[in-house]
């Protein structure tokens, strides 16, 4: 009895345990919390795409993915318990999702081998990959959004920004900090003056500072918010009458959840980004086929096209794309997180290979190295339809201000190098 | 007038009309402990329940519609029609009376005479299961919510004070509608508490809760009672500051905004909840013109509780709370 009771334990355990040989990814989400909206659209996408590789292509190179979802609930805490109860599945990759999360597996993925790919948020200076060697922020990071927002409003002003205000509006904490540095440089090449203005969190009340905006009359606000923040500061504008086209969010403050709220006020308002927006794209068309019609979308399935669910959908594509160059660079089909880590380091985004996809003019060209883990730091910039209830992408991408950010990236990277005693270098 | 002291005197009015919004939170905390002793942790959750379930019959909106279309694999999501906002409102109300009388049913009826801690617990615990069960119902999406309440710059205020200063005031019509509805709310609630039967009940009840029972007042229905109309509070609650940000999980944080003022006004006066509300409005954003800008700003939330701490030094009980006295 008793060996029968052992043999269906053990029989049990292997069923739960993950299948090895499978490719298995994690997907630190979060569905529940506060910021569930912006986390639930995004994790929908993640998992659309692999299972829709699961089903047309089955999965990377003949693997079958296997998906390891845990929930963070976007709480820092609660995702470093994720990465350590799943990182013995195997998992190639982690994608924290969330600033606070990558600082703090920065250096325990970095002792495991196993990469993570922080996409538009976490370390810009992970960039340095002869520092950072397992962490990854490519296509764009915090500095090249900050630049990129600069770039757009010189093209708006002939070049020229001497004598403008600027005003930042920012979530006070290191995520919202990121931009100062890199706007304060910025402002001495090009003359204009920055007004920082912290808002608490969550960012519920913004009373003070959209009072102060309406004082001082900068001629552009930036923001950096999330969540809430990002809903009450685009109704704070409406009510100041702020004109909307003079304010641009970074991309975690330019989804449909944050201008809805606002309703028509919100017309033409901007925000930066890294990919492009909507569905009308091939890749849709298998999505609903393999996916949506076949019943096996995450979620309720309503997500497809929105801003978020095409970011989630985006980083699993390089996830994917990752682990073929992997594959081929290492003559095997069941890579390992190191073999991952090889190929997101070597990995090459073109035009022809987003067509190719089914994703054309989706996303920026790029190409990883051991030197550049962030890739060129293109981005763009979108406006808001209010009438229409969609973004539109008005502007071509843009490079960030190279010159600029490239000694701060490499100041900063070699602080971390010096402070935890690594010897940066490329292997 | 020299302009900081326009600007001044413009965050002061702000400040006036963030306290409101304040105390429209807090007074639900005080309903609720002035009857039955209980600090209730679940009032910021009751108002994100009240505006999820607002918004959702609204528009027409199939509660629970994710989990019965995973079971049952249909696809359905509304009911094709939507309903005016004060209808909406009145069948909101009567799904919060339905909750304060499963609350009180479930949980409060069976904890009578346990001690204040075990209470504020249980309440805890009922703020973790509204959010989860408010989550599944209706689902976690950002919704905007429309009742018809003006917001944006007040022109007429506007207009008058540009005339007079050279500098138009702001001040945001859903807070001057949220001034008056809470002014409204606050002599309601006195006249009931004061002139009613139930109300002179409820305040029986919180006096002594045995010799209220001795003198055939129903606990169980005073307590039904009480949290109704703080449902009804959390619902006007959630209604302002939803039509600020959107229905969204966030509205629960709105509790913490109503810790200070309690502190200050009170846990036990409905003017105190005002008055406190007030102080804590125009205390923090006076501090964020005058003394933020010196000190990286950002400082209205540690403050409230700062200028909270402050009055406690002085008055423990609050400004307006009842004096404790314990004889021995």
């Amino acid at each position: 009895m008793k060996l029968k009771l052992i043999s269906a334990a053990v029989a049990a355990i292997v069923a739960a345990a993950p299948a090895m040989a499978d490719l298995t990814f994690s997907a630190l989400s979060y569905r529940t919390g506060p910021y569930a909206a912006n986390g639930i659209p995004f994790a929908d996408g993640y998992q659309d795409y692999f299972t829709l590789l699961n089903e047309r292509d089955g999965g990377i190179g003949g693997e079958k993915i296997n998906l390891v979802e845990c929930e963070t609930g976007y709480n820092t805490e609660k995702g470093v318990e994720c990465y350590e109860s799943t990182k013995g599945s195997g998992a190639l990759v982690y994608q924290p999702l969330s600033t606070g999360i990558t600082y703090q597996l920065i250096p325990k993925a970095t002792a495991d081998g196993i990469p993570v790919h922080s996409m538009g948020y976490g370390r810009t200076s992970a960039k340095n990959g002869a520092v950072f060697n397992n962490i990854f922020n490519y296509p764009a990071n915090y500095w090249d959004g900050a630049s990129v927002a600069i770039k757009h409003l010189l093209d708006l002003n002939g070049g020229d920004l001497k004598g403008k205000k600027i005003a930042l509006v920012y979530h006070n904490s290191a995520y919202g900090k990121e931009p100062i540095r890199t706007l304060e440089e910025l402002s001495k090449k090009h003359g204009y003056t920055l007004t920082q203005l912290a808002v608490d969190h969550p960012g519920q009340e913004q009373k003070s500072q959209w009072l102060q905006i309406r004082r001082e009359r900068p001629d552009y606000v930036i923001m950096w918010g999330w969540g809430v923040m990002n809903q009450v500061a685009i109704q704070e504008a409406v009510n100041i009458r702020y004109p909307m086209e003079n304010f641009i969010g970074i991309w975690w403050s330019g989804s449909e959840n944050d201008v809805l709220p606002a309703g028509e006020g919100a017309n033409g308002y901007k925000a930066l980004t890294f990919h492009n927006v909507g569905s009308d794209y091939p890749l849709y068309d298998d999505i609903k086929k393999y996916v949506v019609d076949a019943g096996k979308a995450a979620g309720a399935g309503d997500q497809l096209g929105t801003v978020l669910y095409n970011r989630g959908l985006y980083a699993a594509m390089l996830a994917a794309e990752a682990a073929k160059t992997a594959q081929a660079m290492h003559g095997t089909a069941t890579i390992t997180p190191q073999q991952m880590r090889d190929g997101m380091e070597n990995l090459e985004m073109t035009e022809d290979k987003m067509t190719a996809l089914g994703l054309p003019n989706f996303g920026p060209s790029f190409k990883v190295s051991c030197a550049n883990h962030g890739g060129d730091g293109f981005g763009a910039v979108t406006q808001w339809d209010a009438k229409a209830g969609k973004w539109n992408m008005i502007t071509e991408y843009m490079q960030s201000d190279q010159e600029v950010l490239n000694p701060l990236i490499a100041g900063d990277s070699e602080a971390y190098a010096k402070e935890n005693g690594i010897t940066p270098g490329c292997n | 007038m020299p302009d900081q002291l326009l600007f001044g005197t413009e965050v002061f009015l702000n400040g006036l009309m963030a306290g409101v919004l304040y105390a429209l939170v807090a007074l639900g905390f005080v309903l609720i402990y002035k009857a039955s002793g209980i600090f209730n942790y679940a009032q910021g959750v009751m108002a994100l329940f009240a505006a999820l379930t607002l918004v959702g019959i609204m528009d027409g909106q199939v509660p629970f519609a994710h989990l019965i279309n995973a079971v049952f694999g249909t696809e359905v999501h509304h009911f094709g029609w939507n309903i005016p906002s004060f209808l909406a409102i009145i069948l909101t109300m009567g799904v919060m009376v339905a909750l304060a009388w499963i609350v009180q049913q479930l949980i409060f009826r069976h904890l009578v005479n346990q001690e204040p801690i075990i209470l504020f617990m249980a309440t805890i615990g009922l703020a973790y299961f509204m959010e989860g069960f408010g989550d599944i119902m209706w689902g976690s999406d950002i919704k905007k919510l429309d009742v018809g309440i003006p917001q944006g710059m007040n022109a007429l205020i506007d207009e008058v004070t540009y005339g007079a200063f050279g500098y138009g005031f702001f001040i945001d019509n859903l807070d001057i509608v949220a001034a008056v509805i809470a002014t409204i709310l606050v002599i309601l609630l006195v006249l009931f508490s004061q002139y009613t039967k139930q109300g002179r009940a409820m305040r029986a009840v919180a006096d002594d809760h045995q010799a209220a029972l001795s003198v055939g007042i129903s606990l169980n229905f005073i307590w039904v009672m009480v949290w109704s109309v703080a449902g009804f509070v959390a619902l006007v609650a959630g209604i302002m500051w939803g039509a600020k940000s959107g229905v969204q999980f966030s509205l629960s944080l709105i509790a913490l905004k109503a810790l200070p003022v309690l502190m200050l006004g009170g846990f036990t006066s409905i003017p105190g909840a005002i008055v406190g509300g007030l102080i804590i409005g125009v205390g923090e954003k006076m501090f964020e013109f005058l003394i933020g800008p010196m000190v990286g700003g950002a400082t209205e939330n540690w403050f409230a509780y700062v200028l909270a701490l402050l009055f406690l030094v002085f008055r423990p009980q609050g400004l307006f709370g009842e004096k404790i006295i314990e004889r021995v």
